[in-house]
């Protein structure tokens, strides 16, 4: 039952993925990076015209909120001390290995390769630290080896959970998270499970 | 987050002290503070231009027909938050300049969506549901172009260095449906239900408008 469901969502993707190939993926590519390009000069144009156009005192009004910036900067940094040298310590300690030794023998029998666990231990916790990784991997393996692919994916597929939950909530100096960290993390698991998933469908 | 930073702190000192690395631990404390300091410190000129920006939005009436546009989702994300307020329209800024990848502007416009969420927070120091739901959003934020990683596939001869997007938009796709599904459901425990700071003192008032 499960193996016919899944032999079914294969064939669908691999259709999609080859009639996406080629001409339609740089298309899409295209078109967005120029989206991106484009997008803060068009935010800024609008937001200033329109400002304009509804009498606002453009100038006064930008000062009087760029004020804030600083006091935003200068709140954050003990909450960003406490987190980044609770990882730094962990990541210098060494006991990543030791995490790895007890979950590779389940991440191997979801078809995750072992070199590519530290990056999902390490994604929630630091982008650096992951990137990091997933270069090193890809230096070894090559780029276009499925462990180069699964890691790419598996990096750009999720954010660093701790690192945006620290800056979001010090900012406003908001001290008890309540289940932000579970729900975080458990979108981060999903993405990570999802991404040996589709990998396989479509590099596998 | 207390449990966490306390495990992270003790399992890397007593790993340290097993392994030798008790030196290497203490000089990457010390690094990661200042480390710290220097993102945050980083951020005010990028927090200052686009605080101002927003203001302008604001005052135009920019955020308020944003925050309309979208009504039908926030109303599902966000049930809490009036479907006009600022909160909204920010949030939706945010989210398209993470999908976009332009990761400068979408902190400091996810800052200040967590300022305009805090209004709507009776607590000074706990997180309000919609805030939980936001993060979530965010952390499994999906991006078009993780352009990061794609200029590392293409420095180390990658022949395709984009062909990564499409698997990990699948995979942020899922993430942040289970991310938002989980802050959803989490939010009924009876735990997180006690501590949130906006609850209704006497009845629950909850019917099956947020399902």
């Amino acid at each position: 039952m499960l193996n016919s469901l899944a032999y079914a969502a294969v064939d669908t993707v691999q259709q999609v993925a080859q009639a996406t190939a080629g001409a339609g993926d740089s298309m899409f590519v295209t078109v967005m990076k120029g989206f991106s390009n484009l997008a803060v000069p068009i935010i800024l144009f609008v937001v200033v015209v329109l400002g304009f156009f509804k009498k606002i005192k453009v100038y006064e009004t930008f000062i009087d909120g760029a004020k804030e910036g600083f006091s935003v900067a200068i709140n954050i940094i003990p909450y960003l001390v406490a987190i980044l040298v609770a990882i730094g310590m962990f990541r210098a300690s060494g006991a990543m290995g030791f995490f790895i030794k007890i979950l590779s023998p389940l991440t191997n029998m979801i078809g995750m390769p072992a070199e590519t666990l530290p990056v999902a231990l390490m994604r929630p916790l630091s982008g650096s630290g992951s990137l990091g990784i997933v270069t090193e991997l890809m230096t070894q393996h090559g780029p276009d080896s499925f462990i180069g692919r699964l890691a790419s994916t598996m990096f750009g597929s999720t954010e660093t959970t701790f690192y945006v939950i620290a800056v979001y909530f010090g900012s406003i100096g908001i001290r008890k998270s309540r289940h932000a960290i579970a729900s975080g993390l458990i979108g981060d698991m999903a993405g990570l499970l999802m991404a040996v998933f589709i990998c396989h469908i479509v590099f596998g | 987050m207390n449990y966490i930073w306390l495990a992270l702190m003790v399992i890397s000192l007593v790993v340290g002290a097993f392994t030798g690395n008790l030196g290497a631990v203490t000089a990457a404390a010390v690094n990661s503070a200042e480390v710290a300091v220097e993102i945050s410190l980083g951020l005010i000129g990028i927090m200052a231009f686009w605080l101002g920006i927003m203001k302008i939005a604001e005052e135009g009436g920019i955020i308020k027909i944003l925050s309309r546009a979208i009504r039908p989702i926030s109303k599902f994300l966000f049930p809490e938050i009036p479907p006009d307020h600022p909160a909204i329209g920010t949030m939706l800024m945010n989210i398209i300049a993470n999908w976009l990848g332009l990761g400068n502007a979408a902190t400091p416009l996810g800052l200040k969506a967590m300022k305009e969420l805090q209004k709507l927070n009776k607590s000074e120091d706990t997180a309000t549901n919609a805030m939980v739901v936001f993060l979530a959003l965010n952390t499994a934020s999906i991006t078009f172009i993780p352009m990061t990683v794609i200029a590392v596939r293409a420095k180390l001869g990658s022949a395709n260095p984009f062909e990564i997007i499409s698997t990990a938009v699948f995979a942020s796709t899922c993430a942040t449906i289970t991310a938002v599904t989980a802050a959803k459901l989490m939010q009924r425990l009876p735990g997180t239900r006690k501590s949130d700071p906006n609850r209704l003192p006497k009845t629950t008032g909850k019917g099956g408008d947020d399902a």
